[in-house]
């Protein structure tokens, strides 16, 4: 059962269509990506999910029931692009009001929240001030704030950025285990290798627009583009009319070749048996996020412009 | 409303905790008191030194009518001192007369003396020709005398009211403009403090978290309701510590500066009063207690918590829509300060007449009622009146929370850029 069930979600701004018509669902327990170029509305799309914002049309279903922010944004945890904590007031009581904003009993925070000190080492913390923390502290901080309710959608927009690569670790592996125990995770990065990483589905938006849907394996599938790599013993370029591929450069003192129209994989590896090569690799080569994301946002300007609609 | 109350709790902990709360609380009654007791050991001090004026009685006259000590000032006949040497013989001036008639003195002193002793001086003067031209009447000097006494308060005119009790305008229109002016500056204190700590979610970029967890209305009105409780706070604690000190002060201070101080309190005629002023003051007193002082203190609190309210919230929306820049704010205040202004301008200039239509109607109007209205309280207005002007107030402050709160939920997400009105009423059309 989908814990989230966006159904022609529309939300205009004055200037703006910041999301038009956008519907997903996301799996309990899955790791979602969220992606799209800088202002192509996932922060209204995610203010949409968090309560912030009431979308103009659509609706959202939440846990098989209608959301409801009032009720429903206790199982949600939020960490906005936008970091911050307040500056003046001191860890552990920072924490403590945060935790019992989103309904989590006084004693029943006090305990959670050294649980999670403990396993971040940071119990020494609780009575310094937020600004003497540095950035990957604070940001450490922040992530717990968001978790400690034990929301089931959490909802995470560039975690990684500005912490070193123990705690980016630190904080995957939480995550995982969080995804492990059943909760959903949204995941809005700009960072494609994370989100290849990380993520079992993605969607990308554009302009306000879904404009990609799908598992990561299968995003990845829909965009091969036949492509193999493969290591022989005697490096080899010219190759007759007759093979059922074409060589298209070079990757590691491997050859590239894409295989022609109506041919298997197979009949390359045939074909080169017959030539009498040795064989040392063979490989697919599937395109990265990175290239599918480009390849699908390019021409549209990196910030959207307005629309005179 | 559980969520509110926690707004309420860390507002109101985080900065009644806070060092600058605490120095601010307990420095503002010390510095007042020092300067009141600082003003008073001045006064007691200047009434030590009695001026010792000589004076050149050419005619004789002034020996024998000018009673040689009064009042702070003693004078010395014939000393046979002259301008040169009055100040080297101990003498803090030197009178003599200029012509031929003897009415006209000039007062030599090293500098200008002060307008109460060149007053002191004249009217012990034109009194001694007033005691010589009754002499000369055949009038005896116990008569004199007698007069003397009589003349100030023979006649007495109490006012009072339906109700058979004593009252006083002076003393209504003195007390109506104390409660008005500490509405006037406790709305600018607390208001300010309002707009300021809304301004704290966005200088650290904590909105977006905390508004995901509340609503942005109960986030608004947690914010409003404990800095309002801090304000009240420090408004008690201020009493509570002008008391202590002052008690505290007047036991510590010099027996002799008490005495004289206390001499000035029970004989206001030491003071260059007359009797009449004495009794005036004692029927002011009357008429104080006379007062109804429920109604006042009842009052007092409710037009305080209903302007702050009124005037917290539309603070509140300013403090939303600008950034960390306080600069920024000055703008966008000035239209929410010109009412508060003006209440109180229009409390001043008619403090003496309370019934007049301008101040009835300034009084009802929710945007300078709590000031105005306050003014008018201890003179009694109409009960019809008075609850209408309630009325107004809590409908006033409702709107203003209905209205603050559209603004702020648009406006506590907008970073960079400062809104302006016209932007702001079209998000009160939208959202």
């Amino acid at each position: 059962m989908p814990i989230l069930e966006l159904q022609n979600l529309k939300k205009y701004f004055s200037n703006q269509k910041a999301v038009d018509d956008i519907s997903f669902n996301i799996e309990k327990g899955s790791i979602f990506g969220l992606l799209g170029p800088n202002g192509a509305g996932k922060t209204t799309l995610i203010r949409m999910i968090t309560g912030i914002f009431y979308p103009d049309e659509g609706q959202i279903i939440f846990d098989g029931k209608k959301f409801n922010p009032v009720n429903d944004v206790v199982h949600i945890g939020y960490m906005p692009e936008e970091r911050g904590l307040y500056k003046k007031m001191k860890i552990g009581e920072q924490a403590m009001y945060l935790a019992q904003l989103k309904g989590v009993k006084k004693d029943e925070a006090f305990k959670k929240i050294k649980d999670w000190f403990i396993r971040f080492e940071m119990e020494s913390w609780w009575n310094k001030k937020v600004e003497d923390l540095s950035k990957g502290m604070s940001q450490k901080l922040q992530f717990v704030t968001t978790v400690l309710h034990e929301p089931k959608l959490i909802i995470l927009d560039e975690p990684f950025s500005g912490l070193d690569p123990v705690n980016t670790n630190l904080i995957k592996d939480e995550i995982y285990k969080m995804a492990k125990r059943g909760a959903t995770i949204i995941f809005s990065t700009h960072r494609m290798e994370q989100v290849e990483e990380i993520c079992d589905h993605i969607i990308l938006i554009n302009k306000g627009k879904k404009i990609l849907d799908g598992t990561v394996k299968q995003v990845k599938q829909d965009f091969k583009e036949n492509l193999f790599s493969v290591g022989l013993e005697q490096q080899q370029t010219n190759f007759n009319g007759m093979a059922p591929f074409e060589v298209v450069g070079s990757l590691n003192e491997n050859m590239v070749v894409r295989i022609k129209e109506n041919h298997k994989p197979n009949d390359v590896l045939q074909f080169l048996l017959q030539q009498g090569s040795h064989i040392h690799s063979f490989n697919e080569i599937l395109p990265s996020l990175n290239e599918i994301f480009i390849k699908l946002v390019e021409g549209t300007p990196l910030s959207r412009q307005f629309q005179n609609n | 409303m559980n969520k509110i109350w926690l707004v309420i709790k860390r507002e109101y902990l985080t900065r009644v905790r806070n060092k600058t709360f605490l120095l601010s609380t307990i420095l503002l009654p010390i510095v007042i008191i020092l300067f009141i007791l600082g003003s008073v050991f001045f006064a007691a001090k200047s009434i030590d030194s009695k001026k010792k004026i000589a004076i050149d009685d050419r005619s004789g006259f002034l020996s024998k009518h000018l009673r040689p000590d009064t009042n702070r000032i003693q004078v010395f006949f014939n000393t046979g001192v002259d301008t040169n040497t009055y100040a080297q013989k101990g003498f803090d001036g030197f009178m003599f007369p200029v012509d031929s008639a003897g009415r006209h003195f000039l007062l030599r002193t090293p500098k200008a003396a002060s307008r109460e002793t060149m007053e002191r001086l004249q009217n012990s003067l034109n009194n001694a020709y007033v005691s010589n031209f009754l002499l000369e009447k055949n009038i005896s000097v116990r008569e004199l005398d007698s007069i003397n006494k009589i003349s100030a308060s023979y006649f007495e005119v109490t006012n009072i009211d339906d109700k058979n009790k004593s009252v006083s305008g002076t003393v209504n229109s003195s007390i109506g403009f104390l409660s008005g002016i500490l509405i006037y500056i406790t709305m600018f204190i607390f208001g300010a403090m309002v707009m300021r700590g809304v301004m704290e979610e966005k200088t650290n970029r904590i909105a977006e978290v905390i508004v995901s967890s509340v609503k942005p209305f109960q986030l608004m009105m947690g914010k409003i309701l404990g800095i309002g409780a801090v304000g009240l706070t420090q408004l008690l604690l201020w009493f509570v510590l002008l008391f202590v000190i002052s008690s505290a002060a007047s036991a510590f201070l010099p027996a002799d500066v008490m005495q004289q101080v206390q001499q000035i309190q029970s004989n206001p005629s030491m003071m260059n009063a007359n009797a009449a002023q004495y009794s005036g003051l004692a029927k002011g007193i009357a008429s104080f207690s006379s007062l109804n002082w429920t109604i006042i203190l009842a009052s007092f609190i409710f037009y305080f918590i209903g302007g702050f309210l009124f005037y917290s919230s539309l603070f509140a929306a300013v403090g939303s829509v600008v950034n960390e820049d306080p600069q920024e704010a000055q703008s966008l205040m000035l239209p929410i300060m010109m009412p508060i202004i003006f209440g109180f301008i229009i409390m001043s200039s008619n403090l003496e007449t309370p019934d007049s239509p301008v101040m009835v109607w300034a009084s009802i109007i929710p945007f300078t009622s709590p000031i105005v209205m306050m003014s008018r309280i201890p003179s009694g207005p109409p009960f019809w009146e008075l609850a209408l002007s309630m009325v107004s107030l809590v409908i006033g402050f409702i709107l203003t929370t209905w209205f603050a709160g559209k603004v702020y939920r648009t406006g506590i997400l907008l970073y960079g850029k400062k809104a302006g009105w016209k932007e702001i009423f079209k998000w009160l059309r939208k959202a």
